[in-house]
């Protein structure tokens, strides 16, 4: 049986354990989504879309859909997981089951809990018809499966004019005491009005055992909201994750998401942005370091609806061995976007010559009164730099690692945890296999 | 301290040195003057091991040692440096940070230890007052952003942290207005001494009125092809190279 027939059984046996909201009314969602994904099935290369990355390798396993074992991890195990320097909250789940040990929720204020008990009571029932699965691309058959299967994840609420005073961490771990388990996670973030937030999000598995993690996150930004958001993806070379995240913005808001890539099998981000009002920012950055048969693709949009936004975007990615990037970005300037300011920036380098990127911006623009920009360059380190460096005695290997560190840096500056910042950094020093030699 | 002999280097199989004869004692300043294209740069760099040129004939001898196929890093750890006409910019990562960086590596490369926090510290202070460095110019991105003079101060400010027994400055003159120019000449005389020695590559006499040069040389078409003393670069400010072709 392959893994599609498996779901849709699975999703007609188990449909009642999925979800149980009082009204039916995300029951209704879930069918519809299911509906969808039975009649598409999983992308193959010959959707546009998904051209240069193909699923087969990693749809080829026998996922266990709904994992039996609840298994619990101690702090002192996976504390390196954490931003543990800084004060935070945290939602984390073990196997995508919610681990109340390990997490720091809260409803003081604003929420920070889970996704299922949104769905589930009523008080939230509001939020739910108004925000759930209002955003997240129905056409696109995988975040249909998400939105079918997902039983648990982060559920954000900030109410107007309020800032979460620190960083929140959504972790999903995977413990591999059952092998081939398919993961799908669901996140609903809603940021009120003058409202601030900051959230980290990592997805690991603590061993060698495969994993597939279906992800979807919906971001909601109110008017002059503030939303950092910070993807850490340097999971293990037997764990794949393709996550999709919608972001709504409404006018003056500024939101950002930050993706780091560096490991993982394979990685596909699916980032789309909508500007519902004037003066809004969304800025979209990225680093990718992978190397090995790893894979890493970045699909993003950016769509323009109203006039006097920006968006900017920049991707850096550093290839080595055989490994293989991707980016699609995609700008779309509707008719009425006048006085748009689109930046947008892909810059490469392939250490070796057999890794390979796949670059293609998109820019649609329908209104004539814009500045739009696209860069793309693909390169290999600049022997005069390399001689620069080796000339003050700074050895071969060395030099190459603080090359790509410069060269990755503009990214880098756009955090704004300086905690998260040095450990990115940190996790940039081991990936290039040196280290800096210095404190940054 | 220095001894060519004989060198013959290509690039991309076209000659450009074309058997060079320089000897360089401890303490002595060098001039190597010369027209554009005559192989002033391609000297420099060669002594300095880049690896784009190929030696094909001929030795550069560095205290007895034939630096051979030696690779860059290692003649730096000897103590060869090269201050460039062109610093390369490092977003990310600061002037401190990088001199600290430098240090460490040769000192590793000669069985030292990491020189201490605090008297690298210290080092950096007294060399930053020496060149007249502003502190927080330290703290910038290396070469991020610098102006050209900041650029070439940022080289002298390298060489003087490195102590470097034998210093190459490639054209360090140009693109300097008169009063940075004498920042970076006074930078160049006081860290001058008996035990080290100093090849200035330059186009114009102007820069070795502040550093007056032991011996000058003029390189013409991968050759030298007349030596003296520092009354010749003067000569050459007067009539030119065509004479001596």
């Amino acid at each position: 049986m392959d893994l599609k027939e498996k779901l849709i059984t699975s999703f007609l046996v188990y449909e009642d354990k999925i979800s149980a909201d009082a009204d039916g009314k995300v029951q209704d969602i879930r069918s519809e989504a299911f509906n969808r994904f039975e009649k598409q099935g999983f992308p193959t290369k010959k959707d546009e879309e998904w051209k240069y990355t193909s699923l087969k390798s990693v749809l080829k396993h026998d996922y266990k859909i709904f994992p039996k074992i609840e298994s619990a991890i101690e702090f002192k195990n996976v504390k390196n997981y954490f931003l543990h320097e800084i004060d935070s909250y945290k939602i984390v789940f073990v196997d995508g089951v919610y681990s109340s040990f390990l997490s720091e929720t809260t409803h003081d204020g604003f929420d920070i809990c889970l996704l299922s008990a949104a769905l589930s009571k009523p008080k939230y029932k509001m939020v739910i018809d108004h925000y759930f699965n209002t955003i997240a691309r129905k056409e696109d058959s995988i975040t249909s499966l998400n939105t079918a299967f997902s039983k648990e994840g982060a559920y954000i609420n900030v109410p107007k004019n309020t800032v979460v005073p620190k960083p929140v961490q959504i972790i999903h771990f995977s413990t591999g005491i059952e092998t081939d388990v398919l993961l799908q996670p669901r996140n609903l973030i809603v940021v009120g009005e003058n409202s601030h937030v900051q959230i980290v999000e990592r997805h690991q598995s603590l061993n060698e055992n495969v994993v597939l993690t279906n992800s979807v996150t919906e971001i909601f930004a109110g008017k002059r909201a503030i939303v950092d958001y910070y993807k850490i993806q340097n999971d293990r070379k037997t764990a794949s994750l393709i996550d999709s995240t919608y972001v709504k913005q409404l006018q003056q808001s500024v939101a950002s998401v930050n993706t780091f890539s560096f490991g993982g099998s394979l990685t596909r981000n699916n980032l789309e942005f909508y500007q519902e009002g004037e003066h809004i920012t969304s800025n979209l950055n990225g680093i990718t370091i992978i190397e090995d048969k790893q894979l890493v693709d970045n699909h993003t949009l950016v769509n323009h609806k109203f006039p006097n936004c920006e968006s900017h975007e920049l991707y850096k990615g550093i290839y080595f061995d055989s490994s293989t990037g991707v980016f699609n970005g995609k700008v779309i300037v509707d008719k009425e976007a006048q006085k748009t300011n689109a930046f947008q920036q892909n810059d490469n380098i392939l250490i070796d010559d057999k890794a390979s990127i796949n670059a293609k911006p998109q820019l649609e623009i329908f209104a004539d009164d814009v500045k739009c920009s696209h860069g793309c360059t693909i390169g290999q380190l600049d022997e005069d730099s390399l001689f620069y460096l080796r000339s003050r005695g700074i050895p071969k290997k060395e030099a190459n690692a603080l090359l790509l560190y410069a060269f990755a840096n503009d990214a880098l500056q756009k955090i704004k945890i300086p905690e998260l910042k040095t450990r990115i950094t940190k996790i940039i020093a081991q990936k290039l296999d040196v280290s800096l030699g210095f404190d940054v | 301290m220095l001894e060519i002999k004989n060198l013959h280097a290509n690039i991309d199989d076209k000659e450009i040195l074309k058997g060079i004869n320089l000897s360089v004692k401890a303490g002595e300043v060098h001039a190597i003057m010369g027209p554009n294209g005559s192989g002033k740069s391609t000297l420099s760099s060669v002594i300095a091991g880049k690896e784009d040129y190929e030696v094909t004939e001929g030795q550069v001898i560095l205290n007895g040692e034939d630096l051979d196929d030696m690779a860059p890093e290692d003649r730096a750890h000897k103590g060869i440096f090269l201050s460039f006409q062109y610093p390369i910019e490092i977003p990310g990562v600061s002037v401190t940070n990088f001199i600290k960086t430098a240090i460490n590596e040769t000192r590793k490369a000669n069985g030292l230890n990491e020189l201490p926090a605090k008297d690298m510290l210290q080092k950096i202070k007294k060399t930053a007052e020496l060149l007249e460095i502003d502190r927080k110019f330290l703290s910038r991105s290396l070469n991020e952003g610098f102006s050209g003079g900041e650029k070439k101060r940022n080289e002298i400010f390298q060489m003087a942290m490195l102590e470097p027994k034998l210093a190459i400055l490639d054209e360090t003159d140009s693109g300097l207005d008169i009063d940075a120019l004498k920042v970076v000449a006074n930078g160049v005389n006081k860290l001058k001494s008996k035990d080290n020695a100093v090849i200035l590559i330059t186009h114009y006499q102007r820069l070795l009125e502040y550093i007056v040069p032991d011996f000058v040389h003029v390189l013409h078409d991968g050759k030298i092809v007349k030596s003296g003393g520092k009354e010749l670069a003067l000569e050459l400010e007067e009539k030119g190279y065509d004479w001596l072709k």
